[in-house]
């Protein structure tokens, strides 16, 4: 087989981050590469490289084994690098054979009959389901996902960089898809192929790329490379340096006959998460762990009312009740950390005291405000209570490091007193004495009675901090581990799934 | 039953069918003849001879003219609110060019044109290449015009210049619809210049939105800006073009409307953008962008206008009554617009 691309030793920094570091890749003609990784691995800066929306430090870009310099994704798309994004970038208000063929030439006039036929005959060759005349928005994503996949082939590209496609489609859709770029590499096209399905992989591609950290990790075909070792590879976890952790001294296991405090039952949100049954005991620490977009924060988004509940029940203390909005869970006595605390946490521009008191203000009703002096107490007292290092309650918030930022989410959550404490990544992007303080803080509620459900993507914290595990894979929960099951080889196993039994 | 349930169903499928902005067209459209033959039912005399007709297209040439303006940077995804105030500024720039200066009719012309030009490129430049709020630009352009129309001379006044009177008074007679008026003889019915110029406009702007690649590049702009970069769009270029054409188009409407009343003042125009916003909207343009027609924005004028005709011959003749009535009819065709969109999902 012919090498269509290759990438030689790309170095990308970014201010105070080194993105890439010297990575190499390769991709052959009429081959679906996947290319994985955990979050910061460096997939999306390898790929922005590729299609120039970012210009490399340092390196190689070969084509055709030619050196290129791709400067713009305009660029990247006449020498035949053409990138289908999760978010469809056509026109939703134009019909399906014009965002096939506009901005392709600099023609004056639009021929209208030539490009219906031409685009209808694309479509039938690669059996996508759609019209030419059909204006664009009223075809499905995958559909439209299609055409823009339709419009790289008939731009005659070499290469076909697919990231993310699958995430917001259903399995017949991705099924499509796949039937699609079979097809595809059996006309010689070189696809690499973005995701974080494990299964998807194992279905489709020839070989796996695996970054981490920005570094390269190793290039392998797929059927020298078992799921459970995938997963290590993106973890960096190898799979005997785990029995450390029995040696640690844990936090003793809460007993299981401890009243059960919230329990769900086939619960489901619009996110695409599969009906889940889950329950918390009173003070106990309990995770969502699996690869990023396994659906750990949906699950707990879809607890907390987040995202809208298409399915399922929740109970308290085995009562029903219900919880359509995040105001209804607050009020029963849940809290939730989201995720990304500059989208959904803090308020950038308000102060310290402003953003720690604003869940309970909003429980209290706005009507009723807080005196200055009990806004300050409450303030003064977390600050002491979590140290947050901030110069007075009266700083704005987004001056703050983001360690300190975090705490104060976590302050104004614990105002409320909650029974339940949902932490979503509480320890991303800050600094580890920090994460230690907040690892800390968790064990400590939970041995006043709160229970705590705790996320992260590294599993040393969610195995230090929690007594069960509930582990989760493409969306679906596939396990759960608790006690002496409670190791990296477990955890990896577990979410590598089927094949690794076999193996055993 | 059955039978109509099934031609029923037939029609929804060919309606659904059809992409947003032709969907809209035909709802404007259908609108019109409706209100127009309900008008001829009900009120009867004032609308059944077809110079009443006409007399809408002679009273509204200038506004359709803004309108296609309008539509053009709604359609790109912009908007243009100094259109009213250039209309002010090229009636009494080409009044004072007229009569103070003893200029030419053709350079009038030119004058205008001059005028929408420049207005055109600096607010282009400024939306496209700075990276500006529209709104903004055109909001300083709009009190620009205005201040600038008060300078060149405070005092409204009518233009004796006889070429130009001659011009004004032009009738282009249209032939076969004519009638017998009270005495029992026949008048012809008639169109002035001005309305020739409109028609000519909306035909070369229909042409240039559906049939040139620079027109279906408004449309992807508006549609989804980002994407339209991705698919190899010139995307600054595009927004600079729309607000360069309006910019011209105010110029022209500017003229025609000078044409019309055959004066110049600083009170000329004013509200020309709103009235040319609302009828853009009831033509089936949308503000969000990527979606609108130019011949639906022809009857987006005609349904607007007409409308005010009616409430005026209905005996409801206050400033309020039609306020409310064009108020209702906004937020009815912003209704189905917002339906039509929703029905994708």
């Amino acid at each position: 087989m012919k090498k269509i691309l290759e990438l030689k030793n790309i170095h990308k920094s970014f201010p105070g981050v080194l993105a890439l570091q010297g990575v190499d890749f390769s991709l052959n003609e009429g081959e679906i590469h996947a290319l994985m990784g955990e979050n910061g691995a460096g997939k999306s800066t390898l790929i922005k490289v590729l299609t120039g929306v970012y210009t490399k430090d340092e390196g190689q870009i070969m084509l055709d084994d030619e050196e290129v310099h791709i400067k713009s994704p305009q660029d990247a798309q006449r020498m035949g690098i053409s990138t289908v994004y999760q978010e469809i970038t056509l026109c939703p208000n134009l019909s399906v054979a014009e965002n096939m063929y506009i901005g392709r030439n600099e023609a004056l006039l639009q021929n209208w009959k030539k490009m219906n036929e031409g685009a209808e005959k694309i479509l039938q060759s690669l059996d996508i389901p759609a019209k030419a005349t059909q204006q664009l928005a009223s075809c499905s994503i995958a559909v439209q996902q299609m055409v823009a996949i339709a419009r790289a082939v008939d731009m005659e590209c070499k290469v076909l960089i697919l990231d993310e496609p699958t995430s917001s489609l259903d399995e017949q859709e991705v099924e499509k898809l796949f039937k699609l770029m079979r097809d595809l590499r059996s006309r010689g096209v070189g696809i690499i192929f973005v995701t974080h399905f494990l299964d998807q992989v194992y279905e489709v591609c020839d070989k796996i790329t695996v970054l981490r950290d920005g570094k390269l990790v190793g290039e392998y075909a797929i059927a020298d490379l078992p799921r459970v070792e995938l997963v290590s590879k993106m973890l960096g976890k190898e799979l005997d340096d785990l029995s450390d952790i029995k040696e640690k001294d844990k936090e003793e296991v809460k007993e299981d006959n401890s009243e059960i405090l919230f329990e769900t039952k086939g619960l489901a949100s619009d996110q695409g998460i599969k009906p889940f049954d889950f329950h918390i005991r009173k003070g106990e620490v309990n995770g969502f762990t699996g690869l990023l977009g396994s659906g750990r924060s949906e699950c707990v988004r879809a607890i907390f009312g987040a995202d809208k509940v298409i399915s399922g029940t929740v109970r308290k203390n085995g009562t029903e009740i219900k919880i359509n909005k995040p105001i209804d869970a607050m009020k029963n006595g849940i809290a939730y950390l989201p995720e990304d605390r500059k989208i959904d946490g803090i308020i950038g521009d308000l102060s310290v005291r402003e953003n720690i008191i604003l869940a309970l203000q909003v429980m209290k009703g706005f009507f009723k405000p807080f005196t200055k002096a009990e806004a300050n107490k409450f303030a003064d007292e977390y600050i002491k209570l979590l140290s947050i290092k901030t110069a007075s309650a009266d700083t704005p918030i987004k001056s703050l490091s983001g360690g300190n930022q975090q705490k104060c989410i976590i302050a104004r959550w614990l105002l409320t007193h909650p029974e339940y404490l949902i932490l979503d990544e509480p320890t991303r992007g800050i600094d580890v004495g920090t994460k230690v303080d907040i690892q800390k803080l968790v064990l400590k509620l939970a041995s006043e009675g709160m229970s705590i459900t705790f996320i992260s993507s590294e599993t040393d914290e969610m195995l230090r901090t929690c007594s069960r595990l509930i582990v989760m894979r493409d969306r679906k929960v596939v396990g759960e581990l608790s006690g002496d099951e409670l190791n990296q080889t477990m955890i990896m196993n577990t979410i590598a799934g089927g094949e690794s039994d076999a193996e055993k | 039953m059955e039978k109509t349930a099934k031609q029923k169903s037939g029609l929804l499928s060919k309606l659904s069918g059809m992409t947003d902005s032709n969907l809209l067209l035909t709802i404007t459209v259908v609108v019109f003849i409706l209100m127009y033959i309900g008008a001829m039912v009900f009120l009867g005399k004032g609308f059944l001879k077809p110079q009443a007709f006409f007399n809408i297209l002679n009273e509204n040439a200038a506004l359709i003219i803004l309108s296609c303006g309008l539509s053009l940077v709604m359609i790109t995804g912009g908007i243009d609110i100094s259109v009213g105030g250039v209309t002010a500024l090229v009636t009494m720039s080409c009044a004072v060019y007229l009569d103070y200066h003893n200029g030419s009719v053709a350079g009038a012309m030119l004058l205008a044109l001059g005028i929408g030009l420049a207005f055109g490129l600096v607010q282009g430049y400024l939306v496209a290449y700075l990276d500006i709020q529209p709104f903004i630009v055109t909001l300083a352009g709009m009190f620009f015009a205005k201040g600038m129309t008060t300078i060149i001379n405070s005092d409204p006044f009518n233009v004796a210049n006889e070429k130009f009177v001659a011009l004004k008074n032009t009738r282009v007679n249209v032939p076969g619809m004519g009638s017998y008026n009270k005495k029992g003889i026949y008048v012809n019915a008639y169109v002035e210049i001005g309305v020739i110029i409109a028609i000519l406009i909306v035909i070369l702007m229909f042409m240039i939105l559906r049939w040139t690649k620079l027109g279906r590049s408004f449309y992807a702009v508006g549609g989804n800006r980002q994407s339209a970069l991705m698919l190899g769009i010139n995307v600054k270029r595009t927004r600079f073009l729309s607000q360069l054409f309006c910019g011209i188009l105010a110029g022209i409407g500017g003229f025609v409307y000078f044409l019309h009343v055959g004066s110049g003042a600083a009170t000329n125009g004013a509200g020309a953008e709103m009235n040319a916003i609302a009828s853009s909207i009831i033509g089936g343009t949308m503000l969000t962008g990527g979606v609108g027609n130019i011949i639906g924005t022809l009857f987006g004028v005609l349904s607007l206008s007409t409308i005010k005709n009616i409430v005026a011959s209905a005996g409801l003749d206050q400033a309020w009554w039609t306020g409310i009535t064009v108020a209702a009819m906004l937020c009815i065709f912003l209704v189905v617009q917002s339906i039509v969109v929703a029905r994708k999902k």
